[in-house]
């Protein structure tokens, strides 16, 4: 599958899931800010990644997981921050992320962590996963 | 009044599929208000009775060890009104599970008739997430209470209907 069926085959999927406008859906678009997307909604989405794509996705594979950034023990944050350590966590686990967690980095409190989640990290991450 | 929006399971097959049925009566308080003169069984509360399945079957296959909680409804479509003395039969597949969550395929009948249509989504509550906020499992619809209609089920249904 080429990079550009893939692409349009998200912005299907979140069209659907998202009650979106084809034109809302832009490589760029940040899918709670920009697209209206809320913490229930990623479930449903990893859902339907899963069934169109034929693959299966691991938790916190696809999406930051919330959990890396639940408990102070971690290290991973200091003061609503992500410390530098949290941000090489999180470049280990997304490396489908790379170019937004490059941006987030520049301002890493933890309410901005959402921002990571594009429509272009979605497809960079299948890109990845169908590549075997 | 108690928040069963189900009567009785016809079919349950584990981590696959169920079917519970709804008998839709005069008596049930609701209808006097929607609409006065005009008893049409609401929507809303058919998605309940689909989510009430679903969260039952989802809780199933995941062996009752977290809260199912209805998170989202994707996709749900309306074919026809259903009015008191109809028998609802709630056809409800799980699609998808996960300890996170999952998602079921669900149809509402009445007789040969679809009347309801649609997709809906669960999360799964974590046991600190659901303490911290002092969400009390004893309460929660498929823990105790409605998982006696499960044996009401098996009950009215000595040998499983196949």
């Amino acid at each position: 599958m080429t990079h550009d069926e893939i692409y349009d085959k998200v912005k299907d999927i979140l069209v659907d899931a998202l009650s979106v406008d084809d034109e809302d859906v832009s490589p760029n678009a940040k899918l709670m800010a920009d697209l209206g997307a809320e913490s229930i909604d990623f479930l449903d989405i990893v859902f339907r990644l899963e069934k169109n794509f034929n693959i299966k996705i691991e938790r916190g594979e696809l999406f930051p997981d919330p959990e890396t950034f639940a408990s102070p023990d971690t290290g991973f944050v200091k003061e609503g921050t992500v410390t530098p350590a949290g941000l090489d966590e999180i470049r280990k686990k997304l490396p489908h992320a790379s170019a937004e967690i490059d941006v987030f980095a520049k301002d890493p409190q933890v309410s901005n962590v959402q921002d990571l989640i594009t429509v272009d990290m979605i497809v960079k991450f299948i890109v990845n996963k169908t590549a075997g | 009044m108690r928040w069963f929006w189900i009567d009785r399971f016809a079919e349950f097959k584990s981590g696959s599929h169920a079917v519970a049925v709804k008998n839709v009566s005069l008596a049930e308080e609701h209808l006097h208000d929607h609409f006065p003169g005009y008893p049409i069984m609401p929507g809303s509360l058919m998605i309940e009775g689909m989510a009430q399945t679903g969260g039952i079957l989802l809780g199933e296959a995941l062996g009752f060890e977290k809260p199912v909680v209805l998170a989202k409804v994707p996709k749900m479509e309306f074919h026809g009104w259903v009015t008191p003395g109809d028998t609802i039969h709630y056809h409800v597949h799980l699609t998808d599970v996960r300890p996170e969550g999952g998602a079921v395929q669900t149809k509402a009948m009445v007789g040969e008739n679809v009347v309801a249509e649609g997709e809906i989504v669960f999360f799964c509550l974590e046991p600190n997430n659901f303490a911290a906020n002092g969400f009390d499992q004893s309460k929660f619809s498929f823990s105790l209470n409605l998982l006696d209609v499960m044996k009401i089920g098996k009950a009215g249904y000595p040998s499983e209907p196949s």
